[in-house]
């Protein structure tokens, strides 16, 4: 994809340390340098440790960074605070892995969607209920749900929830963290093709983090690799296959769980296994040939 | 050949509702693997759990019969798991790693673990553990012995906690989703360290696991679980080749693949 423009986000040599008492200074990030387009699903894939997690925690501004800068629309924002952090933190929401442990148990799904539209002064009374319908249908669930308590829906219903909540105050960014991680896989694909839905609705920028090559591939236009705090290598999704080179994002392609793949090895060794056992069985054909023509000889000799 | 496990008629009811597990049959033979594949709810949990009379509570079997080899486990209610349960089959969660007692070492738990199942010294047992660990793709195992559990890694605890279950050398290992927890890279080294240790001990195994790509990738044959049933089982290619419930497609369509010239050089 072109990139369009100047960049909605963008990091510059961002670095995080944590400091522990009696312990050695971790470095969770590195220099990260990123950028995020206006209507581009960044994705971001890595293991645990490699920073994805803190990287997202620093855009939010859950944590402040050790040093480097965080524009937002050419703005510097990374120490913004009081009024100003409020108005940003709602221009850029987040959707994390485990959504059990987003809401409030006592809270109706309703009240629970409702909440930023009220604190945001977005709107209010009867026209934010009208909205909390809307946002429902709009991620695939009924008006009933509403009145639903949190532990009356399943993983992928609490996650759809979520993501109504997230885009009710329309925000400019959408950060999913490991977002369809703790889902089953076949749930998992039905929250992507929402997200894939939404997007090309709204043409709202996203940065997508995961430990899964092939999710992250699937939605994003390109990929950052990240390993150990650093960005290893950033690519374009659909060339992923051909075009990485890091032996990090190899080894993440090559751990990819492919049913497709197997099905290949398994026809493979099945065709084989057929083929020994054409030529076992011309080599038989032909010993039998050979024998009956030294029998044959003997006869006429 | 005698089956090292089957199965018959099992069914299981929560607190009376409606049942978890339904008339479920199928046997399997020694060495064997099996992957059970399905989504939450569909009651592949529970299977493994009820093969071993470790229901949670509130569970009740309602009928059916479960063997292991000349051993009947389960008759009529009437169960009995003595001396088969965690030395002749084992267990792994899919958060065994914090199983793990926290406040004592990974090596005294561990020689503890030996020593109820085998009389040996503890020397013994030290150095059985060691080398178990080491199989287990883990680097300087003499570490993680003197370590706590909050000193590893998910990764490093669930191996230690798969290492321990596979010590006494069972012949069937049930595991609920084991890699799950793990990263990507971890994931397919403990996958082939249990494929290999299938080789080297012939272990039979049941992997319960919701991404069917999973057991396409360890499993001889695959079972596909929904609402308690089995709707569909067979040899691992012809499952992922030619499905033939419509439940089984869609969980196939559901794994994340890459896309591009994936075989190509």
């Amino acid at each position: 994809m072109a990139h369009k423009g100047l960049p909605i986000l963008e990091l510059i040599n961002l670095c995080k340390t944590y400091e522990l008492k009696g312990h050695r200074a971790v470095d969770a990030l590195k220099a990260v340098h990123l950028q995020l387009y206006p209507g581009e699903c960044l994705g971001i894939v890595g293991e645990s440790g490699s920073g994805k997690s803190t990287l997202a925690r620093c855009v939010t501004h859950l944590e402040r960074v050790t040093s480097g800068q965080i524009q937002y629309r050419q703005q510097d924002i990374t120490r913004l605070n009081g009024k100003a952090l409020r108005y940003q933190r709602k221009q850029i929401q987040m959707v994390f892995q485990e959504p059990s442990a987003i809401f409030n148990p006592r809270m109706k799904v309703g009240a629970f969607i409702r909440e930023p539209l009220i604190n945001y002064k977005v709107m209010k009374g009867q026209q934010a209920e009208q909205e909390v319908l809307r946002l429902l249908e709009r991620v695939g669930m009924s008006a009933a749900t509403a009145d639903k308590y949190p532990h009356e829906l399943s993983g992928g219903e609490q996650q759809r929830a979520v993501i109504a909540r997230a885009i009710g105050v329309e925000p400019d960014i959408i950060l999913f963290d490991e977002a369809t991680s703790a889902l089953d896989v076949s749930i998992q694909q039905q929250i992507l093709d929402l997200l894939v839905e939404l997007r090309k609705e709204t043409g709202i920028s996203s940065i997508f983090i995961s430990h899964d090559l092939a999710v992250v591939q699937q939605i994003s236009d390109r990929i950052a690799v990240m390993y150990q705090g650093e960005v290893v290598e950033v690519v374009e999704s659909s060339q992923l296959t051909s075009s990485a080179n890091h032996p990090y994002t190899r080894s993440l392609m090559a751990s990819v769980l492919s049913v497709r793949e197997m099905k290949h090895k398994m026809q493979e060794r099945d065709e084989k296994l057929e083929q020994e056992r054409d030529q076992e069985q011309e080599l038989d054909e032909k010993q039998d040939q050979e024998q009956v023509e030294v029998f044959q000889e003997s006869l006429s000799g | 050949m005698e089956p090292l496990l089957s199965v018959n008629h099992l069914s299981v009811t929560y607190k009376g509702n409606s049942l978890a597990l339904r008339d479920l049959s199928f046997s399997m033979n020694k060495g064997e693997i099996i992957g059970i594949v399905g989504e939450s709810g569909s009651g592949k949990s529970t299977l493994i759990r009820a093969l071993l009379g470790l229901l949670p509570e509130g569970g009740q079997y309602t009928g059916g019969v479960i063997s292991f080899q000349e051993k009947v486990l389960l008759r009529e209610s009437q169960s009995d798991w003595g001396g088969v349960r965690g030395k002749r089959i084992a267990m792994v969660f899919q958060d065994s790693g914090s199983y793990l007692n926290p406040i004592r070492s990974i090596g005294s738990q561990y020689i503890e673990a030996i020593c109820t199942h085998f009389t040996v010294a503890k020397k013994a047992a030290y150095t059985l553990a060691v080398n178990m660990l080491a199989d287990m793709g883990l680097d300087d195992p003499e570490r993680i012995m003197r370590s706590y559990p909050s000193q590893l890694s998910g990764g490093m605890k669930q191996r230690t906690a798969i290492a321990m279950a596979v010590t006494m050398e069972p012949e069937l290992l049930l595991a609920d989703e084991p890699t799950s927890s793990l990263d990507v890279t971890t994931q397919n080294e403990v996958m082939n360290r249990l494929s290999e240790l299938r080789s080297r001990q012939g272990t039979g195994m049941i992997i319960v696991t919701h991404n069917i790509a999973v057991a396409a990738h360890m499993a001889d044959r695959i079972g596909v679980m929904r609402d308690g049933t089995l709707v569909e089982m067979g040899d691992t290619f012809r499952v992922i080749s030619d499905p033939q419930h419509e439940y089984t497609r869609k969980l196939l369509s559901a794994v994340p693949e890459l896309e591009g010239n994936v075989y190509g050089s």
